[in-house]
């Protein structure tokens, strides 16, 4: 008896434990012509979140039989670690407004999204809405399974007050230059206005070069990405220029080495910060914030920088395709970008946004700066193992650039060719 | 209907056949228990045991995870999984840190938790109140306590503020030869009460006729102490011990809320952080899960030899 309860037990929690694992897909074919009721996931950045309940209003008032949700991305450390899990799980929502160019590789590996190319009209929308800006986002079999949406290209921003308190002009401030942005920050740290001049987080993420290394890299290259042609771009005097400018900066104590518990910027802990457009509706009540292009070593204008883009992607476990399509569309026409301009402050990814939204930015003249700066972005390469790729690098950064461990052109040359590995491993998955 | 539990064995030993038909509700007793403990080994076979035995066959496989509904083969690869988890330097390093964790961590586990549960075994005054105080750590969430460490040890915290010009440089957490030595330090602490409370447990059972005759005999506080009391509770030694191993071998949360994710520069990352970073962050699930079975084998073997050192005596 004893030994029957066991058993029975044991194929309980085995039967269990298989049904909590059993997963299932909608059929790709017939999906793609379904309509019907979709969710769709926002980041939980407050105004984004205004903008998208504001569309899927107008969306429902339209389409009554088609009726769409919005939803926050689920919690998690990022929004790419919930979709990837909720990949797994089957339980995406149609759509994410909140899409990382870096993790499209791992979501296409896991055979989560749906090729948007695959539409009708899918290739002529995308390239027609994005022009150039499109090219960066194509994955390497040729197709797009990312709908480029809006970039938050990264500038320097300043707080005028600490500036002014430094005896520094904060309407004309010398920051166009390595020299120039490092006397600077010296003023800024040894006058005792700030704790530090710049305070990016020091940490190993491997999505943290995006906010000190690449704008950097990417003005000092002139618009090269990290990978170009399948192989690495970084060990090369533009590289080797860039870390030893971020050298300095932590060398002299001008940016600490530990992560700041909050937002250094806003509570006025650091004068600097490596933001886009998003940041300045958050610091509006708090921050006499100014905007000035990432320094390069020589100055001058036209410069490249991050494009910090999301994108909207749609997801395999949509069961209604045609009527997911349908809303990406709306949802990045060109009305719903100005909407969406005009509510977040983030650049929709389009070409020429001073000439297409004139009146927004005529009311708006902080944001000209960063509508300027969104015609020259570079964007993460769109390569397998992009995540593995940057945590590589980053490992180094912190190891080099940061910590002084070792020398800084030692650190791109060992990043150069880790990279290399494993671009050579991904390249040859066997 | 009561039982004669004091007669049934003599029942047993009589009559073979008495043994088979036997007592029916004293043989019935096993079946309760089974009923008893169903839940916790349908707990245990859903969340421990299958994926235990999914994770060592992960690991002999090619293996990520994907959407529901995706045919892609899992080749096998044999010990490839194994030989790129003995040949990253990442690896190495985290249990690197993990010895250095266990080295500080679990003697000072011990021995402060001994010298309190003494200290609040004896009648003082306010000894409920230091007995809360050094659960309260224990049961407050991870998040919280490390938000007051880094106000303590940060580098603009209140303990470099006090050391001035002492203060180490780069500061506590960020210092990549006190790091892990501040997370041994901060976990020893945040688990105290836990500890405390099972030597206090255990010193309940220490009679109380051995502190007398050792004290006839000429004993003071510390020679009783370390002749009567420890001795006494060997048996909660072995428990505290192999329980700070296992805990402290399967850390995660400090080094990624208080060093920024294992930093710096890998100086406190543990083995449980980077299978997360491998498997979650990084997509290699295949990595991850032969790094998570390399580490049950170490938490076996170092708390065997845990086991067979405090045990020794007894």
């Amino acid at each position: 008896m004893l030994r029957r309860t066991a058993y029975a037990l044991l194929v309980l929690a085995l039967a269990g434990t298989a049904t909590a694992c059993g997963r299932s897909a909608p059929d790709p074919a017939a999906a793609a012509d379904a309509r019907g009721p979709i969710t769709v996931w926002l980041s939980n950045n407050a105004q984004e979140v205004q903008w998208g309940k504001a569309m899927v209003a107008s969306w429902n008032e339209r389409h009554p039989d088609q009726h769409v949700t919005a939803q926050q991305i689920p919690a998690g450390k990022t929004s790419e670690e919930a979709i990837s899990a909720s990949i797994i799980a089957g339980t995406t929502a149609c759509l994410a407004f909140n899409t990382s160019p870096a993790a499209v590789p791992t979501f296409q590996k896991q055979n989560g999204l749906v090729s948007l190319s695959d539409f009708p009209d899918g290739e002529k929308y995308i390239t027609e809405r994005g022009g150039a800006l499109t090219d960066q986002y194509r994955s390497t079999d040729g197709k797009f399974y990312q709908l480029p949406w809006k970039s938050n290209p990264v500038m320097i921003l300043y707080n005028k007050k600490l500036f002014e308190r430094a005896g520094l002009d904060p309407e004309h401030p010398k920051l166009a230059t390595y020299k120039e942005f490092l006397d600077t920050s010296r003023k800024l740290v040894h006058s005792g206005a700030a704790k530090a001049a710049i305070w990016p987080s020091p940490s190993s993420d491997f999505f943290q070069p995006w906010y000190d290394f690449y704008p950097a890299f990417a003005a000092q290259s002139g618009g090269k990405q990290l990978i170009e042609d399948g192989k690495p771009q970084f060990d090369s005097s533009a590289g080797r220029q860039v870390a030893a400018f971020w050298r300095k900066l932590y060398a002299e104590k001008l940016a600490p080495q530990e992560a700041y518990p909050g937002d250094s910027l806003n509570d006025g802990k650091a004068a600097m910060a490596t933001v886009g457009p998003w940041a300045l509706a958050a610091y509006k009540n708090s921050v006499d914030i100014g905007v000035a292009p990432v320094p390069t070593a020589d100055g001058g204008s036209d410069k490249h920088s991050f494009s910090d883009e999301k994108s909207a992607a749609m997801f395999s476990s949509c069961k209604n395709r045609a009527t997911a399509w349908d809303v990406l569309k709306f949802a990045s026409s060109a009305g719903q970008d100005g909407k969406f301009l005009e509510t977040t402050g983030q650049m929709p990814m389009r070409e020429h946004l001073t000439e297409k939204y004139a009146a927004y930015f005529q009311a708006h003249p902080t944001y000209r700066a960063f509508a300027d700066q969104a015609e020259r972005v570079v964007e993460v390469p769109n390569v397998p193992g992009s995540i593995d790729i940057w945590q590589t690098f980053r490992d180094e950064w912190t190891k080099s650039v940061v910590f002084g461990r070792e020398s800084t052109p030692t650190g791109l040359r060992n990043a150069s060719s880790e990279i290399t590995d494993l671009l050579n491993e991904y390249g040859d998955p066997s | 209907m009561s039982v004669n539990l004091q007669s049934a064995p003599a029942t047993v030993r009589d009559s073979a056949p008495a043994r088979r038909e036997g007592p029916r509700k004293a043989r019935g007793l096993p079946r309760v228990g089974a009923l008893f403990v169903s839940p916790y080994v349908l707990f245990l076979v859903v969340v421990f045991a299958v994926p235990l035995v999914y994770t060592v066959w992960i690991s002999f496989h090619r293996f990520y995870f994907t959407a529901p509904g995706t045919d892609v083969d899992s080749p096998w690869v044999g010990l490839s999984n194994y030989k790129d988890v003995f040949t990253d330097p990442v690896v190495g390093r985290a249990f690197l840190n993990i010895v250095i964790f266990l080295v500080i961590n679990v003697p000072l586990t011990v021995g402060v938790s001994l010298v309190l549960a003494t200290a609040l075994n004896a009648k003082i005054r306010g000894r409920a109140f230091f007995r809360a105080a050094f659960y309260l750590p224990y049961v407050t969430a991870s998040v919280a306590l490390v938000a007051v460490w880094q106000f303590l040890f940060g580098s603009d915290g209140f303990v470099n503020h006090l050391l001035g010009s002492h203060a180490p440089d780069p500061s506590w957490l960020v210092n990549s030869h006190l790091a892990m030595p501040m997370i041994a330090v901060f976990v020893t602490w945040k688990q105290l009460g836990f500890f405390v409370m099972l030597y206090l447990a255990s010193l309940q059972n220490v009679g109380k006729e051995l502190y007398e005759a050792s004290a006839m005999d000429g004993a003071g506080r510390v020679r009783q102490f370390f002749s009567v009391t420890v001795p006494g509770v060997r048996p909660a030694t072995t428990l505290v011990v192999i329980y700070a191993i296992i805990t402290g071998a399967n850390l995660f949360s400090e080094p990624y809320l208080l060093t920024g994710g294992g930093g710096p520069d890998h100086a406190s990352t543990s083995p449980v952080l980077l299978m997360y970073q491998k498997g979650i962050e990084q997509g290699h699930p295949d990595f991850a899960a032969a790094l998570g079975v390399v580490l049950v084998a170490f938490v076996m073997v170092v708390s065997l030899a845990a086991r067979k050192l405090t045990e020794r005596d007894n």
